[in-house]
């Protein structure tokens, strides 16, 4: 098995696991307060809205897409969210049923141009990165929405045992999608379609609902997404998450995600977001320059993917 | 000019595809290579353009031994190859093309005046006065584009241009054209290398047949000392390969009717398919077989006729609905449209079926594990674990694992589209015992087979096709290599 596949994957996995490590011990030694409890729940609340993203990406980029509209979505969802909520008497019901409402009305726009009406997925969402963003500002009037009830603020303010509640609502959708990924039918099908969707389709897949199905469930992962970030800043902001697309790919592909699809698991990406958000944390607590921090990132995105055309070796014939 | 091939060997994983291998191509002939699928054509054409190296044995150009390391060193040296996929820019226009990548510039930027005068020039050449040089390729019918191909060509020095069945993408008048086009050249002192399945235009048109079966060279003669039977009995070869079990001991009901069906390629099919037999589909590359067991499965839209399964009017929308009904398609090209490279033998073989090793969505990991052991051992699968990334199996034991898919559906009729392509010879006799161990259980197999001893070895019956129409049917007595040949090749003379 030492040329598979999956003996490679796995061999990747651990190194990304031990880079981490010796990254993290690097900075203990050079940046004081780095191996601090309290440093660690910051780096894992910084990646906490990344990482729940980033779930959703995952099983976009397996079926071989791509969804760049995700940060605008968490804005638009985050502005809904405020507005709803701000008079109402259960503020953060109110304002996750609609969030959740519109981010699924967004995913079932992409889902219904990329399976059914075959735009090209880079095409489609970037539209809805336009559009949707634009939605923000205009319900928003440009304007940030604060000033909500104190309970709103619950999911993203709470602290359980030492853990902030968007650390938990990151965890618990990492196991559902890691669950739902591996262990389900639906899981393995769009496995199939993003490895050989011509394949997949012969052998009786709907491949087009599977597709649709996906970015209908990742547009709902952005709302819950805007939905805790609203919560934990107490304000839906129009000009939230910009970029947020990047940071998530970025995630994704440094875990082991496949740009062609076909490849990639939550366990991969949960670690490329662990080793961004270590390598983002260190570099800021040992006072690098920002700039200086996104050529860094920028490297280590090169080196992962370089690393892995390298492992697949000659192409099979 | 003379290019000669000699003693050239080159061996594939399993086959030996070109053995001791002698051929000349001489300036002002049009030679004739024919030969089955699987001869060794393709196999000698790409060593001689620079697209594959010898194994052993030497190229001799004008009696200088030459070496290609890359089809751009062929032509350097005047080969120039016309493949069947055509190597065009679909946007960019004639001229654009025709000087693609040896275009006439003054400091780097493009002539288009000469660019196009040059175009212009060549394709006088060949006839083609009325074609417009900024006319885009793409919108030009493929006969055309075909012309600007061997414009193409033409454009640099060519000293021996390959031909690799070129007509079978054009009609009758079209095909006469180009004729007239590659006499043209002959007299113009061009060497011309025709592969050909087709009897009537290579006895039309070339000066020399030479004949390729396995590998090797079965004869080489000038077209007055050639007759057609014995080319054709020369491609064929054996009468029967070896190793084929028994054939049906009962055939039962029909299981599927197809009447006046037209789909993709396919013109005008009728068949039908009885319980417990294989029924082998022949015919050349083109005749629309393969649209056939697609239209059955679901795959290609049926445009005319019917199809009836179990003596119900049957109309799959998609496989989906083919599989319900207890059909299955093994295609021929296992690796693009049968298997998900990248995953595990196990996710390939419950790919169709996992809702039925399912609770609620969730994926029964026990049973599925059990359902994929059974088969490895039922088929003979060998591999080291479930686990193993398909990619990594021998043709045959994907090709297994295909079939254990359509096992785990209890598929009742199967669609073989070449069964045993790429599938070493010692697998392939597997192959052929599994094939009859179904039908002995009461399957029904459709198999299309390009090797016609592997047609007549193993099918009860032969349906023949040519230009998408059934054009007759053989009972396994009656039929003959050289009957199913002649019907294939609408060759009645040889019959």
């Amino acid at each position: 098995m030492t040329h598979s596949g999956t003996g490679w994957r796995r061999l990747r996995e651990y190194a990304l696991v031990a880079v981490t490590l010796v990254v993290a011990l690097v900075f203990a030694v050079i940046a004081p307060g780095f191996f601090s409890v309290q440093n660690l729940v910051n780096i894992a609340l910084s990646i906490a809205v990344t990482g729940i993203l980033a779930v959703g990406m995952t099983a976009v980029m397996v079926t071989g897409g791509i969804d760049l509209s995700v940060g605008s979505v968490v804005a638009l969802s985050g502005v809904v969210a405020a507005m709803a909520a701000a008079h109402s008497g259960a503020p953060l019901i109110v304002g996750g049923v609609v969030a959740l409402g519109v981010a699924l009305l967004t995913g079932l726009v992409n889902g219904t141009l990329v399976a059914y009406l075959r735009v090209p997925a880079f095409v489609a969402t970037l539209a809805m990165l336009t559009a949707a963003r634009g939605v923000a500002f205009l319900v928003s009037g440009g304007q940030s929405h604060g000033d909500l009830p104190a309970s709103f603020g619950l999911l993203g303010r709470t602290v359980v045992l030492g853990v902030p509640t968007p650390v938990i609502v990151m965890a618990l959708v990492m196991a559902a999608g890691s669950f739902l990924l591996r262990r389900t039918v639906f899981g393995r099908h769009i496995y199939a379609i993003g490895g050989n969707a011509e394949a997949a389709w012969l052998a009786g897949i709907d491949t087009r609902r599977a597709i649709w199905t996906v970015y209908l469930l990742n547009g709902v992962l952005a709302g819950l997404a805007g939905l805790t970030l609203a919560s934990r800043l107490g304000a839906g902001v129009p000009n939230a998450g910009v970029q947020y697309e990047l940071d998530v790919i970025a995630a994704c592909v440094v875990g082991g995600t496949s740009l062609t699809g076909g490849r990639g698991t939550i366990a991969g990406t949960l670690s490329g977001a662990i080793f961004i958000g270590v390598l983002t944390n260190g570099l800021n607590l040992a006072n690098v320059d920002p700039y200086v921090q996104k050529i860094a990132l920028g490297v280590v995105i090169v080196i992962a993917v370089v690393g892995d055309q390298l492992g697949k070796g000659p192409r099979g014939t | 000019m003379e290019l000669a091939a000699r003693s050239l060997v080159k061996r594939h994983p399993g086959v030996l595809a070109l053995d001791q291998v002698d051929v000349t191509f001489v300036s002002g002939e049009i030679h004739a290579v024919v030969g089955e699928n699987g001869a060794g054509k393709s196999s000698l054409m790409k060593v001689l353009s620079g697209s594959s190296t010898p194994d052993s044995g030497e190229l001799l150009l004008d009696h200088a031994p030459v070496a290609f390391a890359s089809p751009h060193a062929a032509q350097g040296a005047g080969i120039r190859m016309i493949h069947q996929e055509l190597s065009l820019v679909p946007e960019l226009s004639i001229a654009e093309n025709i000087s693609l990548g040896a275009e006439p510039a003054r400091g780097g930027v493009i002539d288009r005046g000469r660019q196009q005068g040059e175009a212009r020039a060549v394709l006088d050449r060949l006839g083609q006065h009325e074609l417009d040089v900024n006319a885009t390729v793409g919108s030009l019918p493929l006969a055309t584009q075909q012309m600007v191909e061997i414009a193409k060509a033409l454009s640099g020095q060519v000293r021996l241009l390959i031909l690799d069945e070129p007509t079978a993408i054009l009609s009758p008048r079209e095909a006469e054209a180009l004729f007239s086009v590659l006499r043209q050249l002959r007299a113009d002192g061009v060497a011309v290398a025709y592969i050909s399945h087709r009897m009537d235009e290579v006895f039309l048109l070339s000066d020399r047949i030479t004949v390729l079966r396995d590998g090797r060279v079965v004869s080489s003669a000038p077209i007055a000392r050639c007759a057609r039977p014995t080319i054709v009995r020369d491609m064929v070869g054996r009468e029967l390969a070896e190793g084929f079990a028994s054939h049906s001991s009962s055939v039962g009901e029909e299981v599927l009717r197809l009447r006046g069906c037209a789909a993709g390629l396919a013109r005008d099919v009728s068949l039908s398919l009885r319980q417990g037999e294989i029924v082998a589909l022949v015919g050349l590359v083109g005749a629309g077989r393969t649209d056939v067991v697609r239209a059955i499965f679901g795959a290609t839209p049926l445009v005319a006729g019917a199809m009836w399964c179990h003596g119900k009017e049957y109309l799959p929308q998609s496989p989906r609905d083919a599989i319900a009904a207890g059909i299955a398609l093994l295609p021929e090209d296992r690796k693009g449209q049968g298997l998900v490279l990248q995953a595990s033998m196990r996710e390939n073989t419950t790919l169709a079926t996992l809702h039925q090793r399912s609770h609620r969505g969730i994926i029964n990991r026990a049973a599925e594990r059990d359902a994929v052991a059974r088969w490895i051992g039922e088929l003979g699968i060998r591999t080291s674990s479930q686990e193993q990334i398909v990619r990594l199996l021998s043709g045959g034991n994907q090709q297994k694992v295909v079939l254990a898919r359509w096992m785990l559906a209890n598929s009742r009729i199967l669609l073989f589209d070449e069964p045993t392509r790429g599938v070493d010879v010692g697998a392939k006799a597997e192959i052929y015992a599994l094939m009859r161990r179904l039908t002995d259980d009461g399957a029904a197999i459709l198999m299309i087979s390009s090797d016609l001893p592997e047609a007549l070895g193993l099918a009860d019956r032969i349906v023949a096709m040519r230009g998408g129409h059934t054009v007759g049917e053989l009972a396994r007595d009656a039929a003959s290599t050289a009957a199913v040949a002649a019907l294939i090749l609408g060759e009645s003379r040889a019959a």
